[in-house]
């Protein structure tokens, strides 16, 4: 188990800083630069619910006297009457936060927010810098204290165990290689998990992180097996924990959406004039796409007129181009309906999506050879003009109900991996959209129709083939639903179809069965 | 020439001639082979069975298995390191004939198309022609399957023209099939009437119903006799037999005679 940890362990550093009174010091930053008294006594945020005002966030003196987060402001003025209280702000806080880790960036090179009160920052190979991990724990409490806020810090070597020690550890802690023995005293709610999976664990008597190791992998396994969540399952948590698996963070980095505009010093009233300008920010747009090895997979084109009216177009492209004739040409069917009032002053393309696209030399003979558009080209061009809808193509999916065993997806996506189907039977080329109900003029004592009347003809059964029978999915349909027994047939001019009874006579579930159309078969 | 032509006899020149007319004008499967398919066909058919979809899918993979260079049966001889044509195929249709005669069924469809099948869904006959234009414009599309139901207006001699061109131009293959159409003007090279016909029984079961089989009108093709075929797949390729052996022979005999008639004229 460690041998996996230390290797992973000893390449990277994560430093966690805690505020475990992040509302509270805030309030009181923003009160005192407001001009504002601070609070010298029990003090709670609120928010308004609809069964009346909730506590979010206590501070020192509100805990003493009993108040709680989450626990109504009324069973709070009982406990403790004279508690004042302020409204919370999570908007606020959260943008704090995200200011207070763009500011810890000057600990290393990224850091995330982990919400709603920590910070995560990459470490790795800096701490020297600083002159050494401890000092540069110190170099961060300084900050804060500086600050008024209180915080927690930790440094490990995954994100999961700075996020423990700094919680539930001593403060300061640093953890090197050794990732296990500092962490199998922590309580198990270091994992990060959710409340009621730390029900669950406290039900079964796991209260320290060392006691699942204990009770054997695979049981917990199978009582978790079906959640994927790493917050639900306290395996995943504790392979992040150590290590084992990765665990992606988001950090805070600006991204700039490469961006064209042209202010015009005349407004513009003619489509013709659009086009020009419009041709014009796709080559822009093109060169700066070129220039960061980019493709745009959505753009976004503003028109600002002259009257103070906006009309937005967005265009979504099957594949990463850059190719301004290709853009050009998408954007012209969507800027058929736009009104130029008294004209348009400014125009700005966003590419707001966007995918790494490689150099690549244009392939003049093959061009000359096939003058023919790409794929990408022609998807991007029907999905314009038809709906994004209206592009699909047929992807297998595992059921063996025939109308759900398909399912349309985009036409460029990859196909998701599936088991192979079992071709014991026949399938229809065609299937209806909904079934069509069949009256059976005759039916064969076997069970089958030997005439029916479909759509105003009648057919007369020269060959068959079946029952298939189909049972509903009792795991995701109700009980009521009825089991379907498929017949291929033929009739007398050879015309084949794909028909199906729905449900048994004296099933108990509905009166005598139907007969339904369901597919033409080639 | 004409000294060569004078020393034989006239009879026996155009008994040949008219052979060679006879044997190269009849459609037969593969002639794609020889370069000499139509790219823009028409197959008529009724909504209330795939047959229309069924027969243009077999003859849009006939011609791509016999396509010279690429395709997936080619290649045996044309070169066996040559990689196999895993180009989409588009399929096209309007919203009236998806709710006439189904959606294409992806375990139902042919193997070798499973997994290169995009569909398109288009509200108006305007949308699918537009479709269809730009489907067969693409370089990357190994052919296009369109269905339309009814004539709508949109769908003139021009609109059809304009696709036979688009697909001469580009070289992509096109099938529309028309689901209860009357059979209007158009520039379609091969236009087939294409109903169900009686399947051959199979080996095992002799109750069930066999490989399609379809009864496939030729009613107007340039460069063509008309004639009327049952086709099947069999073996990995199209097979076409005829039903009544007499009628196809008039049917050539008269064409032919046009054609002898023409040739005399010529020479008188």
């Amino acid at each position: 188990m460690s041998a996996r940890s230390g290797d992973l362990g000893s390449s990277r550093r994560i430093l966690a800083i805690w505020l475990p009174a992040f509302a509270i010091d805030r309030w009181r930053i923003v009160t005192r630069e407001a001009g504002g008294e601070i609070d010298n006594g029990p003090l709670v945020l609120i928010a308004d619910t609809a069964h009346g005002p909730r506590i979010e966030a206590a501070n020192r003196l509100a805990t003493d006297a009993g108040a709680r987060r989450g626990m109504m402001l009324a069973d709070a003025r009982t406990l403790c009457p004279e508690i004042a209280t302020a409204p919370s702000d999570p908007a606020g806080d959260l943008a704090f936060l995200e200011q207070l880790a763009v500011r810890a960036q000057r600990w290393g090179p990224w850091s995330a927010m982990d919400e709603p009160d920590g910070l995560l920052v990459d470490v790795t190979a800096v701490a020297h810098l600083f002159g050494g991990e401890e000092a540069l724990l110190e170099d961060v409490r300084t900050g804060f204290a500086r600050r008024n806020l209180a915080i927690r810090t930790a440094i490990a070597p995954t994100a999961g165990a700075a996020w423990a020690l700094a919680h539930f550890g001593r403060a300061g802690a640093i953890v090197d290689c050794e990732l296990e023995p500092a962490l199998v005293e922590l309580p198990v709610a270091a994992l990060r998990l959710g409340s009621d999976v730390l029900t669950v664990l406290r039900r079964l008597g796991l209260k320290r992180i060392g006691a699942i190791t204990t009770i054997g992998r695979d049981a917990l396994q199978r009582r978790f097996r079906k959640r994927k969540v790493p917050a639900a399952n306290p395996l995943l948590r504790l392979d992040q924990l150590l290590g084992r698996l990765p665990e992606p963070l988001l950090p805070v980095i600006e991204q700039h959406a490469p961006l064209t505009q042209r202010r015009l010093m005349e407004p513009i009233r003619h489509r013709t004039l659009l086009d020009q300008v419009v041709s014009d920010l796709a080559g822009d747009m093109a060169q700066l796409l070129e220039s960061k090895g980019l493709g745009a997979r959505r753009l976004e084109l503003g028109l600002w007129r002259v009257d103070g009216e906006v009309a937005v177009r967005r265009l979504e492209m099957s594949a990463a181009t850059r190719d301004p004739a290709h853009i050009c040409r998408l954007f012209a069917a969507r800027l058929d309906d736009i009104e130029a009032g008294f004209g348009i002053e400014l125009l700005r393309l966003r590419a707001s999506w966007t995918e790494p696209l490689a150099l690549a030399q244009g392939d003049i003979e093959a061009q000359a050879e096939s003058p023919g558009t790409s794929l990408a080209t022609c998807i991007d061009r029907l999905t314009v003009r038809l709906g994004p809808k209206a592009v699909s193509r047929p992807v297998p999916y595992a059921s063996h109900i025939p109308e759900r065993a398909q399912r349309w997806k985009p036409p460029l996506e990859r196909e998701p991996p599936t088991q192979g189907m079992l071709e014991f039977h026949a399938r229809p080329l065609k299937m209806l959209d909904t079934p069509e109900r069949i009256a059976v003029l005759y039916a064969s004592p076997d069970g089958y129709p030997q005439r029916f009347r479909w759509r105003g003809g009648v057919h007369e059964v020269a060959r068959v083939e079946g029952p298939e029978r189909i049972a509903p999915e009792w795991w995701r349909e109700r009980g009521s639903v009825r089991l379907r027994d498929y017949y291929r047939i033929e009739d007398e001019r050879g015309r084949r179809y794909w028909i199906y009874r729905q449900g048994i006579a004296g099933d108990g579930r509905g009166g005598p069965p139907d007969w339904f159309l369901q597919g033409l078969c080639a | 020439m004409p000294s060569a032509t004078a020393s034989l006899p006239l009879a026996s020149l155009v008994d040949a001639g008219t052979i060679a007319a006879r044997a190269s004008s009849r459609w037969r499967p593969g002639l794609a082979a020889a370069g000499k398919a139509a790219l823009h066909s028409e197959v008529f058919a009724s909504p209330n069975e795939a047959a229309g979809a069924g027969a243009a899918l077999a003859l849009a993979l006939d011609d791509w298995r016999n396509l010279p260079h690429a395709g997936g049966r080619g290649d045996a001889h044309a070169g066996t390191h040559a990689e196999p044509d895993a180009r989409p195929v588009l399929w096209v249709q309007t919203r009236d004939a998806a709710r006439l005669s189904g959606r294409p069924y992806r375990a139902g469809l042919p193997k070798e198309m499973r997994d290169r099948l995009i569909h398109v869904l288009a509200d108006t006959a305007q949308d699918a022609l537009f479709a269809l234009e730009e489907g067969v414009r693409c370089r990357d599309i190994a052919w296009v399957m369109g269905e339309i139901a009814g004539n709508p207006k949109a769908l003139d001699f021009t609109a059809s023209r304009r696709l036979t061109l688009a697909s001469e131009k580009y070289s992509v293959p096109l099938f529309l099939v028309r689901l209860d159409a009357a059979r209007d003007l158009s520039s379609a090279r091969m236009r087939w009437d294409v109903s169900s016909a009686a399947s051959d029984a199979p080996r095992w079961n002799a109750h069930a119903p066999g490989a399609p089989v379809w009864r496939a009108e030729l009613f107007r093709a340039r460069g063509h006799v008309p004639g009327e075929w049952l086709l099947q797949e069999q073996g990995g390729a199209l097979k076409a037999r005829r039903e009544r052996e007499a009628d196809n022979d008039i049917g050539a005999l008269n064409w032919t005679a046009g054609l002898q008639r023409r040739r005399l004229s010529q020479q008188a």
